[in-house]
C-alpha cells in the first residue's frame, strides 16, 4: 500500500477510502453498516426461533422430551466456551484500539481456536444424534414415544435447523477471523484504523447472542412447566 | 458540508470491565443450567429467558460497545428489537389464541 497524495493537498492514510471525509467517519459507517446487517440477522433468527415457539405451545410434550434428549453438560460446556471467545474477541478489539500488534494476533488465535473448540464439540453431539436416529427424514428411527413420534421429529427439524444455522454463521466467524488475523500480522491496524477487527468483534458478538438464546430453549427448559 | 474532524473512537474501556462482565456470563449460564433443574412450575421459562436476555444486553452493552455508540447506531439496534417484538407480539396474538374456548 502507498501513501496516496490527492489534489486537496493531505496526506491520506493508506485504509482510508475517498468517499469519507476521515478516518472517525468511515469508522462509524463501518460500525453502523454491520449494525444494519446484525438487526436484519436478528429478525432472520427471530423468525426461526418465532415458529419454534409457535410449535412449543402446541406440542409442550414432545418439545420437554425433545429438550431432553440433549446433553446439558455439551449445551454448556459450549456455552462457556463461546463466551470465553468473546472475552478474547473483545480483547482482541481493545488491543487493537491500543496498537498492540502482538495483543491483537494472541487474541485472535485464541478466538478462533474456541471458536473451532465449539464447532469440533458441536460435531459430536452431532455425531451421536445421528447414531440416535434423531436426524428428520428417512434417518429417523427414534421410536421411544412412538404416539409423539412425529412431533418429536419435529422438535429435531428446529435443533438441527437452529442449531446449524448457527454453526454456519460460526464457521463463517472462524473464516473471517483468519483474514482478520492476517491483516492484524501485516500490521494493517492501529489506534488510527481498526474498524475491521472492531466490527469482526460486533459479528462474533451476535453469534455468540444467538447461542445465548438457543442453549435454554434447545437444551434446558424440559423438566417442569412448559 | 459536514467539515468537522470524526474521531476514531478509543476503546478506554479497562480489562477488569471485560473480564467482569465474563463473570457474570460465566455465572448466568450456571444459574440458568441449576434454576432448569429445580421444579419451579410455570416460573422455570421466564427464568431462563430473563437470564438469557440480561447476558444478552451484557454482550451488546460492553463487548459490542453500544454503551459507546453513536445516537444513529442506537437507533439501529432499538429499531431491531422493536421489529423483533412487532415479529413476535402480532404473531402469538393469533397462534396463541387460536386454540382459545368460544363461549
Amino acid at each position: 500500500m502507498t501513501v496516496a497524495a490527492h489534489d486537496d493537498d493531505h496526506v491520506h492514510h493508506p485504509f482510508l477510502q475517498h468517499q469519507f471525509e476521515d478516518l472517525g467517519q468511515q469508522h462509524e459507517a463501518s460500525t453502523l453498516g454491520m449494525w444494519m446487517f446484525l438487526s436484519t440477522e436478528i429478525l432472520f433468527f427471530g423468525g426461526v426461533l418465532c415458529a419454534y415457539w409457535i410449535y412449543r405451545t402446541i406440542y409442550p410434550e414432545a418439545w420437554a422430551i425433545g429438550a431432553a434428549q440433549q446433553k446439558a453438560l455439551w449445551g454448556g460446556i459450549n456455552t462457556i466456551v463461546l463466551i470465553v471467545s468473546s472475552l478474547t474477541m473483545a480483547l482482541a478489539v481493545r488491543n487493537a484500539s491500543l496498537g498492540r500488534k502482538r495483543g491483537i494476533v494472541i487474541m485472535l488465535i485464541l478466538t478462533m481456536l474456541f471458536g473451532l473448540t465449539f464447532l469440533a464439540v458441536k460435531g459430536i453431539e452431532y455425531t451421536a444424534h445421528w447414531h440416535e436416529g434423531l436426524f428428520p427424514g428417512s434417518h429417523f428411527t427414534w421410536n421411544e414415544h412412538p404416539d409423539i413420534r412425529d412431533k418429536e421429529q419435529l422438535f429435531m427439524v428446529f435443533y438441527w435447523g437452529l442449531t446449524g444455522l448457527h454453526a454456519l454463521h460460526m464457521v463463517i466467524g472462524v473464516g473471517l477471523l483468519v483474514w482478520i488475523l492476517w491483516r492484524a500480522m501485516r500490521g494493517h491496524f492501529g489506534p488510527e484504523y481498526y474498524a475491521p477487527v472492531e466490527v469482526m468483534g460486533l459479528y462474533w458478538h451476535f453469534v455468540d447472542i444467538v447461542w445465548i438464546f438457543l442453549f435454554p430453549f434447545l437444551y434446558l427448559i424440559h423438566h417442569h412447566g412448559h | 458540508m459536514d467539515t468537522e474532524e470524526h474521531e476514531v473512537p478509543h476503546d478506554v474501556t479497562p480489562v477488569w470491565v471485560y473480564l467482569a462482565v465474563f463473570a457474570v456470563l460465566a455465572a448466568g449460564t450456571i444459574i440458568t443450567y441449576l434454576a432448569s433443574q429445580v421444579d419451579l412450575g410455570w416460573a422455570n421459562t421466564p427464568i431462563a429467558l430473563v437470564i438469557a436476555t440480561i447476558k444478552a444486553a451484557l454482550v451488546i452493552l460492553f463487548f459490542m460497545h453500544a454503551i459507546h455508540s453513536s445516537r444513529l447506531t442506537w437507533v439501529v439496534i432499538i429499531a431491531s428489537f422493536v421489529w423483533l417484538g412487532v415479529l413476535f407480539v402480532l404473531t402469538f396474538s393469533d397462534y396463541l389464541t387460536r386454540f382459545w374456548a368460544i363461549n
